[in-house]
């Protein structure tokens, strides 16, 4: 009797929870059943969050048996997560640095390393919101001077130099910055250090090397430039909304962004040197004065094993990973999270890349 | 209870089961949250001890020592909480005394209904309201208040642009702490025993002033309780700080400017996403500091209300 009582309830418990389980990624869609079956654990970078979750969303439609799991706790505890073993894949705002790579991983048969595979690239934007001011042109040097603070009001010369046609007020410059240590400082302070070394002086960071106002996360950004006067900020650029969106100087001209001239910029830049073949870190060139690029971008890594312990995890990260390179997953990610796609060059390269993946 | 009370008090009762059940029980409750402070305790020291001893490069904006690090979080924290229940206890006193002796029944109740709703507003939700309404309406008050009174140390210039300073993290925990306090107050106060208030009329005292004779040496030791468990929210706060802050890594007594000294609390939920290894270490280091801030409150507010009760009752 009691037997048969608890095998009821295990049953109609599972039958909850099953239910339940594939409500939460239902898109409307049919769901099909395709070749990959099995469950995948990441972690990391919340930049990623919501390309994953559109992502993730996508591929378990299409794979009926497939159940994968992404928690946006951070780039940092992403890494460290997969260095324990505890996920099967990271997503992560920086490369594994040398010390990681010199280390133990978790996930991976012993003796190999992770490989870093860009797989999201978020163009960053300088947004603003001065009084009768529409249209706002920056070079790197003005942008690190206006953000350590040197250049305190929008009448400055060097600001008028660069928009001659603008009605720039005589107004206080509020310039905001991240106050959570986060992968879009860390580009952002980066570009400046690369393209205005003489005036940026400190290296690039997650943190915020100088003083100055600052706000939680790209939301709190967006929110206290949006809510405060002639105020400037940077943000993902998907996250802009109404607000201006300052024109950055690429040699000659300006250049508004683009999602394309911002995968231009990660195309052009080379992989970083000394690693293993797979491992696709890139050094961004953000001094590049072709015409047509936007070097304010932020690359976000997927990272993986090149070994897996198990065959099957293998597989199911191959399989995943492909999709998210491919084109429909990066339209996907460009749909829903306002990323840049892939270039077709790098994409290829990254494909390679997955496809090694044992 | 009644068979008890009734039976003289040198026959021993037999211990029934209910007894045994309920003694345990409580032993264990009691043992339980023993083990969870030690535990917490132990979690704190153990993770934090690599922070104390690594090279202070290693961390994060690369202060001189890790004491460098913590020290304008440990202020800030301080700062901010004094600043909110500087605002928050003479309010609440208020607004108990209120509800407690001077608003008519029909209106108290309701009141204090309300004043008790206010504790159940999630952080997140009081961040929201100051970093939407509270941080851009304040702006202009800011700016005047440098512009006039800048020579006073406290509102020394530059204003902020966005309003997210120090002073408007501290209304926002202000109003936080404002439930918490004026309820355990118009608890105490209503307490105050009906004949000394009766006693106190009767010499001829106005109703101020039978209430400064009864009611407060009554609730003294009520009213400090009360201030110490608003504290130890604002001292804790993390969301709303996080939120609405604006924080840099300085020691300042400027309440108006961009730069604000941040919290413990909030630092480590700004920055532990995005930490790796020592960084980690360090926000759980200064974690531990906040625990002994913390507990170093709380034995001040235990020590001062001890000596005051034995004070009334040496009278």
């Amino acid at each position: 009797m009691l037997d048969s009582r608890t095998a009821l309830s295990a049953l109609a418990l599972s039958l909850v929870l099953g239910v339940s389980g594939c409500a939460v990624n239902e898109l409307d869609r049919e769901i099909l059943p395709g070749t990959l079956v099995g469950t995948l654990d990441g972690a990391g970078s919340s930049a990623q969050s919501a390309a994953q979750e559109a992502w993730i969303a996508t591929a378990q439609n299409a794979n009926g048996g497939l159940t994968i799991n992404y928690e946006p706790s951070g780039s940092g505890a992403g890494r460290e997560a997969f260095l324990a073993g505890g996920v099967d894949y990271a997503g992560s705002d920086s490369a594994l640095s040398t010390d990681e790579l010199a280390g133990d991983f978790g996930a991976c048969v012993e003796g190999t390393t992770g490989i870093d595979l860009p797989l999201y690239i978020s163009p960053l934007a300088i947004i603003f919101n001065i009084d009768g001011v529409d249209r706002l042109q920056l070079d790197a040097a003005t942008t690190a001077a206006i953000f350590r603070g040197d250049i305190t009001r929008w009448n400055d010369p060097a600001v008028a130099a660069l928009n001659p046609d603008a009605q720039l007020p005589a107004a206080t410059i509020t310039a905001v910055h991240r106050s959570d240590a986060s992968g879009t400082t860390k580009n952002f302070t980066d570009y400046l250090a690369q393209a205005a070394p003489e005036v940026w002086q400190a290296d690039a960071g997650d943190s915020w090397p100088y003083g100055g106002e600052s706000a939680q996360g790209n939301s709190g950004v967006v929110n206290a430039v949006a809510n405060g006067l002639n105020t400037i900020g940077y943000a993902d650029a998907s996250r802009a909304g109404d607000l201006g969106i300052a024109a950055l100087q690429v040699g000659e001209e300006f250049v508004e962004f683009t999602p394309e001239a911002a995968a231009a910029v990660v195309e052009r830049s080379p992989f970083e040197e000394g690693r293993a073949e797979n491992d696709l870190a890139i050094t961004l060139d953000r001094t590049i004065t072709d015409p047509g690029t936007y070097p304010l971008v932020l690359v976000s890594y997927v990272i993986a094993c090149q070994q897996y312990r198990d065959a099957e995890t293998a597989e199911l990260v191959r399989g995943y990973l492909s999709f998210v390179a491919s084109p429909e997953g990066q339209a996907v990610s460009a749909e829903f999270a306002g990323s840049a796609p892939l270039s077709d060059g790098l994409a290829a390269r990254v494909l390679d890349a997955i496809g090694s993946i044992r | 209870m009644s068979a008890r009370s009734s039976s003289p008090a040198s026959v021993s009762a037999r211990d029934r089961l209910g007894d045994v059940v309920f003694r345990r029980l409580a032993i264990i409750a009691g043992v339980v949250i023993l083990v969870a402070l030690a535990a917490v305790a132990i979690f704190l020291i153990a993770q934090s001890i690599p922070a104390f001893l690594a090279d202070p490069a290693d961390l994060r904006g690369e202060p001189e020592s890790f004491w460098h690090y913590v020290a304008p979080l440990a202020f800030g924290t301080v700062w901010a909480a004094a600043l909110a229940l500087l605002m928050a206890i003479p309010l609440s006193i208020g607004i108990a005394l209120f509800i407690s002796h001077y608003a008519p029944r029909r209106l108290a109740q309701p009141l204090g209904y309300i004043v008790d709703l206010l504790a159940a507003v999630p952080s997140v939700v009081y961040g929201l309201w100051g970093i939407t309404v509270l941080a851009p309406s304040a702006v202009p008050l800011y700016i005047w208040l440098t512009e006039n009174l800048g020579s006073i140390p406290l509102f020394a210039p530059p204003a902020s642009g966005t309003g997210r300073t120090v002073l408007t993290v501290a209304i926002v925990l202000a109003v936080m702490v404002l439930p918490i306090i004026t309820a355990l107050c118009r608890e105490v106060f209503v307490q105050t025993p009906v004949l000394h208030e009766e006693a106190a009329y009767a010499l001829g005292a106005t109703r101020w002033e039978m209430i400064r004779m009864t009611v407060f040496p009554y609730a003294r030791s009520g009213i400090v309780s009360a201030s110490m468990l608003g504290l130890g929210r604002a001292l804790g706060e993390t969301m709303a700080v996080a939120m609405v802050l604006s924080p840099s890594a300085i020691i300042s007594l400027a309440i108006l400017t961009p730069e604000n000294p941040s919290t413990i609390a909030a630092n480590i939920a700004l920055n532990f996403p995005e930490s790796a290894g020592l960084q980690v270490n360090a926000l759980i280091a200064t974690g531990l500091i906040l625990f002994v801030i913390t507990l170093v409150v709380n034995s001040i507010a235990r020590a001062i209300v001890s000596r005051h009760e034995r004070a009334l009752e040496s009278r």
